[in-house]
């Protein structure tokens, strides 16, 4: 077997990936090594050729294949060494190694530091628990989009959609594009947790109906999907079977959430949160387990990629400080989160170190909140919220002197102040 | 077959006030737009000067960005993903893509580099279709 010493192994070049890597060398990391299982670097971004990325990284619109062409190049740029078609079969959080395996064979990268940023994957049908026969034609949103971009499948013809994340509605438009017909897309809750202009020219520019607090009640059909029926939720998300009623179609589409991809992380041994489903971090993103950092949608699931790139490339920095000798000190103190605020990352701050930034999410749709954090019981920074939703990850940036006071305290606190709940 | 046909929303003058969702960015500002009497348009709810102009262009002739796939022969992937260079009319969006020499009607050879004029002046609207991404030839 080969064997290899490396400062840092990056597991992934996806949009997290390539952005660590490239800020874990403009920090000063040279021995580095890029594992990308896919044959060209890019990630999901390869299959999101719509626009509208890169607004805060570039200052301008851009499709998922070139914001990944751009970080693409900025790494080749620097030198920094990519192992493409190379798969990571097992990490040792406590001894650092990674083996992974390619058309070479198998190999062991022995490293001082090694940085996750697998990306996430799909919630699929079982997940969801939906009832009715199993017949072909049921897809998750993404595998339907990585069908027909990239493999060119054709995948449908009649469409119903579950689910009104933004992967849900792109996907609409992206149908319709490829000539098919988009009967609805059916969302659980009340609202709709994409973004208010992917409603706005995805489905109103198509005449495609909203149904909110609709479900999928069955999936019909033998061979091929026939038909769905969907029905109104109570209250409680209980279907309204007085309200059920069948559409015919071949395809449906399943957009019901993405859940961090840390299968890897789990063999490492690295613990993870129980919210996020991600990594458990400090505010050097390393994990419980010391030299393992994450970042990316493995870490938690993410919007935009633009929040993606600048949280990984400051992952990328901390893994090139560590390596370096840099570590920050052993007592952390743990971040609560109360009043609607779901999670934060860092779940951990250490008592000393520069301005902290906290990303999170809430577990409703609030009106006219605060967002406040506590040091030791005293608001050390707030803002005023005119609406948060669980769509929408929130931002809370520090200046130094908020953040010394935070890493100072004996107990963080990130509180949700609720006027209104919708 | 086309998909749907579009919802064509006449501009009533004697309408005074449109609201939009602003679709500039991720923000998706609630834009509203007063025709004054002098046809002049003054727009409230946009926090930057693109959701002005957006509202603006809507109201008057609204334009969106198409983005697609077009056939490749001989890459290392089946489909080049592409975008129109500028925003096309939106009543034009279908024939982009399905028109004659539209975007699904077309095939091309690989390599393919991001930034390649895939179709000249796509259905008359004076806007070049171009290639999002670099495809390379596949090694045989």
């Amino acid at each position: 077997m080969k064997e290899l010493n490396k400062d840092i192994v990056i597991i992934g070049a996806g949009p997290a990936g390539l952005a660590a890597a490239l800020s874990a060398h403009d920090s000063g990391a040279r021995d580095m090594i890029v594992l990308e299982r896919d044959e060209y670097s890019g990630g999901i971004l390869n299959q999101c050729i719509h626009n509208g990325f890169g607004l805060h990284t570039f200052k301008e619109e851009l499709t998922g294949p070139e914001y990944a062409a751009r970080f693409s190049a900025m790494v080749e740029e620097r030198g920094i060494a990519c192992l493409f078609g190379t798969t990571v079969l097992s990490v040792d959080g406590g001894q650092k190694t990674v083996t992974a395996v390619n058309r070479d064979g198998i190999m062991k990268i022995h490293a001082r530091a090694i940085i996750l940023a697998c990306g996430c994957r799909e919630r699929p049908r079982g997940a969801v628990n939906i009832a009715g026969t199993r017949p072909a034609g049921v897809y998750s949103a993404g595998t339907a989009q990585r069908l027909i971009n990239i493999d060119g499948k054709h995948i449908g013809n009649d469409v119903f959609i579950l689910g009104s994340g933004d992967i849900g509605l792109i996907m609409a438009r992206r149908m319709i594009f490829e000539g098919a017909r988009v009967h609805g897309v059916a969302e659980l809750m009340p609202y709709s947790s994409g973004l208010n202009r992917n409603i706005a020219q995805c489905l109103d520019d198509f005449d495609i109906p909203l149904m909110l607090s609709t479900t999928v009640v069955d999936i019909r059909g033998r061979n091929r999907v026939s038909s769905v029926v969907v029905a109104n939720v109570d209250g409680s998300k209980k279907p309204i079977m007085s309200t059920a009623r069948e559409i015919p179609c071949d395809t449906l589409l399943l957009s019901v959430g993405l859940l961090p991809e840390n299968e890897l992380a789990s063999s490492a041994g690295v613990g993870l949160c129980r919210a996020t489903g991600g990594g458990d971090v400090d505010d050097t993103f390393m994990t419980d387990t010391d030299g393992v950092f994450m970042c990316g949608n493995c870490l938690h699931v993410h919007d935009l990629v633009d929040y993606v790139s600048s949280e990984s490339a400051a992952c990328g920095r901390f893994a090139a400080q560590y390596v370096a000798g840099n570590k920050a000190d052993g007592q952390k103190t743990e971040v609560c989160v109360t009043g609607g605020v779901r999670y934060c990352v860092p779940q951990r701050i250490s008592k000393s170190g520069g301005a902290l930034t906290f990303r999170m999410r809430v577990d409703g749709v609030y009106r006219k909140c605060r967002l406040a954090v506590y040091a030791d019981g005293k608001e050390v920074f707030a803002k005023t919220r005119p609406i948060c939703t669980l769509g929408e990850m929130e931002t809370v940036e520090l200046n130094a002197a908020q953040s010394d006071a935070v890493r100072g305290a004996r107990s963080v606190e990130i509180k949700l102040i609720k006027a209104v709940e919708v | 077959m086309s998909g749907k046909k579009l919802k064509t929303e006449n501009v009533d003058r004697t309408c005074e006030v449109k609201k939009f969702v602003c679709i500039c960015c991720p923000i998706g500002c609630e834009l509203t737009a007063t025709v004054n009497g002098d046809g002049g348009i003054s727009v409230t709810g946009n926090t930057c000067k693109r959701g002005a102009s957006y509202a603006v262009t809507e109201l008057t002739s609204p334009t969106r960005t198409v983005t697609s796939t077009v056939r490749i022969n001989g890459g290392i992937i089946d489909r080049v993903p592409v975008k129109t260079a500028q925003p096309v009319p939106k009543e034009k969006m279908f024939d982009v893509l399905f028109g004659v020499g539209g975007i699904k009607r077309i095939e091309v050879d690989a390599p393919i580099k991001a930034g390649d004029v895939i179709i000249k002046n796509v259905a008359g609207t004076g806007v070049d279709v171009i290639a999002t991404r670099d495809v390379d030839r596949t090694e045989i």
